[in-house]
């Protein structure tokens, strides 16, 4: 049995930290069994919204709503995000420098906090355009499903803030190790479900 | 493997699945813009490109891997797919049916 | 009497929410009835803190109890919740029937809305407040002693579970006191649950009661399931793990799957009565039958993950009590497997009569009845392992044979009701209400009260008093063929389930059958009580410290009774599916170890009792619009759980001098114990150490 075994699906920290690498491991797969939980909870509110979607009560539609500029950018902003705490994550499995992490964390943070600004202008333009989540059955399963990625990447963010103190606090001890690895996972799966939303909620109203 | 080596092979497997994912959504998006098939073409497209980038996405950010010591994993993974799928494709079965017959 | 007291403080209490003002100003028989179950809640509940007060007992309940987060402790806690709410939910089914039978051509004496809210309370509390915290707290229990490990894989999440289920539980009990129950059965069906026909207090209770019970349990399946993945001990492979740990394993993974599904509906039928949402209300295109679907992709499911773990617990029983090893415990395996897999694609017969095409209906009508095929491997398993071995008709033995004939009776009119057009002729009758109580009764509740009186010995360090035993088994047995063969008859010929009054005079001697059931399985309850408080007052004589009273097989009949803290001095290595069981007949299982080493356990936490009662005021807070108390119960949820993960200072050390002092003490009491031969087991002179024959 090698070191730098693989252990959990994720990034494996073998190769640097072998006592972490083998506490990690229940560790994470824990927190993959919580995000596959998660995960069903994202599925059934897309079921939701398939079969609420001809339900528009007569008010706004799809196509009249949705935009395709502001979608992209936030697509743009999530994927590089995901890109960054990756960057995170090697540099914290490699021991660089506390600096390194801490800048490469705060480009993800500033990447969600824009991507939640972008999120946030959508909303409010929707609502101005009287497609509010009271006004029909298609638009409560949007305001259900959409909001709900956002809350998920405000947990994230908030995530984002703990950890950066604890890395000050702490510096690079196995809990925080753990906890960045679980972090990772959380922020990259956000990004895959919101692959989901742009390609069967955003992507298929705006067709003709 | 020395963790140089390691750390560039993990650092390459970021940028290339950041690489892949910009153009898939790229396309997707650029189809749906300027549309050059059917709608049902188009949006059967923009699946197929989605479902490709989540799985490279599970590979090159999320490291899942065929190696038997991560199976447990991959066993997971495979059984909440299946699971998913019969909730989602079992409610659009049904509740499709029951709206074309109500019609 | 009907306006709020004062909204910004209290929300929309108003002094008519009290169930004793209501009986004040309008004393029937009904609202006295109201008054008296809300003031045995005020009183109990004021008794037992001033009985912990008078034996000064809060220091050592706190650090003993509610903060400890040793898991066996986690799981008595369960067990405890559990039989108070079975207590609660026994008394409703008895004024059920005994309304139903005195309101033959009358209205009898419970008015419809009071009748509506025992049916409701009754299911949400057996099944998310009595069955689940029952299986959960013996999995709890058992599941790391029988995998070799010192505690489960996360265990302030594990009391974080059990707070939380406390929560819910404590919400159930407040609507007694406060306001009034929701009237719409235990699944809640909107429209009927949604703000324009139910705008008070009822349906919310429900929601976040149930919201509570069902992230407890999700957080539950995670916990067991990396536990048995990732915590075995060395040797312990999947296929040697006992049945009973395999049946948790699909257990956990069935609540990691379907309880989101609940969450979800409930979390939508949230929004809907909070926010105005439309996802099941009649207007603006809501769509009332994706909550049928939501839901009962939860409810099939469910039924499992209550009756899983008693196919284990009668695994375990029936091999024990015959002295042999399991029959085809790798086809119980791949049933287990197969049956939590095929769970996932039934849950559609629950609304075969929602108007969904023939075909579709048809398509899971065969795949439910599929699901009977695993379960009869297992009944055949069964007795296979009680052929020609040497039963003994103990308490739990005498369970696992009722479970075996009565089960198979509610599956065969399962399969009844698993053909579509049959089921269009009995659906929503009292035939549906026997067929679920005909498996759910031995199928669920004779598991967990065979696993009760087995188990207890090892837990408490002494056996339960045997004859009062009998006599509550008895009770039980009696009480549900009289209770519910009587509701097949009422069902086939018509009677409407949830039937507050009847019109139907020929009904009139089966309902009074029924009620003597009722009766008959309330006395087995107060058996049960009998026993528990015999068997306290005898534990001396009934002293089984050593641990091993019933010649067990698995591994937590290798320590002592209670165990200690630590679990096991050292790990058990094991080579075998029954290593316990093979060691005692083949080399020395009370050998000591050649070295004892430093034990690291975790240190108490007080995470879990914050993070419950925040829950617990928060939701009380939703429920009522207070809305302060729920911002205020949520930011300490938040704080605590950022708090938690500051501290560093998480484990203390058992030294490697104690821990050998403790494992010292009780081989010396093995080795001073008289085995006992397995005919005289449930005798005094049962001191624990089994007489091994091979």
């Amino acid at each position: 049995m090698s070191a730098s075994e693989t252990k959990h699906a994720g990034l494996n920290l073998g190769g640097t930290d072998a006592k972490t690498h083998a506490e990690a491991e229940h560790a994470i797969f824990g927190f993959w069994i919580f995000l596959m939980s998660d995960a069903v909870i994202f599925a059934l509110l897309f079921a939701t919204y398939g079969v609420m979607l001809p339900a528009t009560a007569g008010g706004p539609t799809p196509t009249s709503v949705f935009k395709i500029g502001p979608t992209f950018a936030e697509t743009l902003l999530l994927l590089t995000s995901s890109l960054t705490y990756g960057m995170a994550s090697v540099a914290m499995k490699h021991g660089s420098p506390l600096g390194g992490i801490h800048r490469w964390l705060a480009v993800t943070l500033l990447l969600g906090l824009i991507f939640l600004a972008f999120e946030w202008h959508d909303f409010s333009d929707m609502f101005a355009q009287g497609a509010y989540p009271t006004r029909s059955g298609f638009l409560s399963a949007f305001f259900g499903l959409v909001p709900l990625h956002g809350l998920h990447v405000i947990a994230g963010i908030v995530w984002i803030l703990v950890m950066m103190v604890q890395l000050r606090v702490f510096g690079l001890d196995a809990r925080v190790k753990i906890n960045l690895l679980r972090l990772g996972l959380f922020w990259h799966f956000l990004d895959i479900v919101w692959i989901a939303i742009f390609s069967t909620v955003y992507l298929p109203g705006l067709l003709p | 493997m020395n963790g140089n080596d390691e750390r560039r092979a993990e650092v390459r497997s970021y940028l290339v699945g950041y690489a892949g994912a910009i153009v898939m959504t790229g396309v997707a998006f650029a189809i749906v813009q300027w549309p050059i098939a059917s709608p049902k073409l188009t949006f059967a497209a923009v699946l197929t490109l989605a479902f490709t980038q989540i799985v490279l996405q599970f590979r090159c950010f999320l490291h899942i891997s065929l190696r038997r010591s991560a199976r447990d994993d991959l066993q997971l993974i495979l059984f909440s797919t299946l699971v998913v799928a019969l909730m989602v494709g079992g409610t659009l079965v049904i509740l499709l049916n029951l709206r074309e017959r109500m019609m | 009497m009907t306006d709020p007291v004062w909204p910004m403080l209290l929300g929309r209490f108003t002094w008519d929410s009290l169930p004793f003002v209501r009986a004040w100003h309008n004393p029937t028989t009904n609202e006295l009835i109201a008054a008296a179950a809300g003031g045995i809640v005020v009183v109990s509940g004021i008794a037992v803190l001033v009985l912990i007060t008078v034996l000064r007992r809060w220091r050592w309940l706190w650090t003993e109890w509610l903060t400890s987060l040793d898991h066996k402790k986690i799981g008595i806690l369960y067990i405890v919740i559990a039989l108070v709410m079975l207590a609660r939910a026994l008394v409703e089914a008895n004024l059920m029937r005994l309304q139903q039978a005195v309101a033959v051509g009358n209205p009898g004496f419970v008015a419809p809305e009071h009748f509506a809210e025992l049916f409701s309370t009754h299911g949400s509390i057996m099944i998310f407040f009595m069955a689940m915290p029952f299986l959960t707290g013996l999995i709890n229990y058992l599941v790391p002693l029988q995998i070799g490990a010192r505690d489960v894989a996360f265990p302030v999440l594990n009391a974080i579970s059990l707070w939380l289920t406390a929560a819910g539980a404590a919400l159930m009990m407040a609507s007694l006191v406060i306001g009034r129950f929701s009237t719409g059965g235990w699944s809640g069906y909107p429209p009927f649950t949604e703000i324009g026909f139910n705008p008070g207090v009822g349906p919310d209770y429900w929601i976040w009661a149930v919201t509570l019970g069902s992230l407890a349990s999700t957080m539950t399946g995670i916990n067991i399931a990396v536990t048995i993945y990732k915590m075995r001990c060395p040797g312990m492979k999947l296929m040697r793990m006992p049945l009973f740990t395999w049946t948790s394993l699909c257990t956990a993974i069935l609540m990691i799957f379907a309880m989101p599904p609940l969450t979800v509906a409930t979390a939508l039928l949230a929004l809907d009565r909070y926010l105005g949402f439309h996802f099941f209300t009649n207007a603006l295109g809501g769509n009332m039958m994706h909550y049928a679907n939501l839901f009962w992709m939860f409810g099939h499911p469910e039924v499992y993950i209550v009756i899983l773990p008693a196919f284990g617990i009668y695994s375990e029983v029936v091999s024990t009590f015959s002295s042999k090893e399991l029959y085809g415990y790798k086809s119980l395996v791949i049933a287990t497997m197969a049956i939590a897999v095929l769970s996932f694609t039934v849950w559609l017969h629950h609304f075969f009569t929602m108007g969904q095409s023939a075909s579709i209906n048809a398509a899971f009508g065969i795949a439910t009845m599929a699901i009977g095929v695993p379960t009869g491997v297992k009944i055949y398993n069964w007795i296979w392992t009680m052929f020609r071995g040497e039963v003994r008709f103990t308490t739990p033995m005498i369970y696992a044979l009722a479970f075996m004939m009565t089960f198979v009776l509610g599956g065969l009119t399962g399969i009844i009701l698993a053909f579509p057009p049959l089921d269009y002729i009995v659906h929503n009758t009292l035939f549906l209400v026997a067929h679920f109580h005909n498996m759910l009764i031995p199928g669920t509740l004779y598991g967990l009260l065979a696993a009760y009186t087995f188990w207890f010995p090892k837990v408490f360090g002494y056996r339960l008093d045997e004859r009062w035993g009998r006599i509550s088994c008895l009770c039980w047995i009696v009480g549900f063929y009289l209770a519910f063969m009587p509701l097949y008859v009422l069902g086939a010929s018509g009677m409407a389930r949830r039937t507050q009054a009847v019109m139907e005079t020929a009904y009139r001697p089966w309902l009074y059958m029924a009620e003597a059931g009722a009766l008959i399985l309330l006395c087995a309850f107060a058996a049960l009580i009998v026993q528990l408080w015999v068997s306290i007052r005898r534990r001396g004589a009934n002293d089984v410290f050593v641990g091993d009273p019933w010649d067990g097989r698995a591994l937590e009949w290798s320590v002592s009774a209670p165990p200690p803290e630590f679990n096991f001095a050292r790990l058990p290595h094991v080579d075998q599916a029954h290593w316990f069981y093979d060691a005692k007949r083949k080399y020395a299982p009370y050998a000591p170890p050649i070295a004892y080493h430093d034990i690291w356990m975790l240190r108490n936490s007080a995470v879990a009792p914050v993070i419950g009662i925040a829950s617990g005021a928060a939701t009380f807070g939703l429920v009522w619009h207070m809305w302060w108390l729920a911002i205020f119960g949520l930011i300490v949820i938040f704080a605590a759980v950022v708090a938690r993960s500051f501290v560093r200072d998480t484990h203390r050390v058992i030294p490697a001098s104690e821990v050998a002092r403790i494992d010292e003490s009780w081989r010396e009491a093995t080795a001073r114990a008289q085995p006992v031969p397995r005919e005289i087991e449930t005798s005094p002179a049962n001191q624990g150490l089994a007489l091994v024959r091979s």
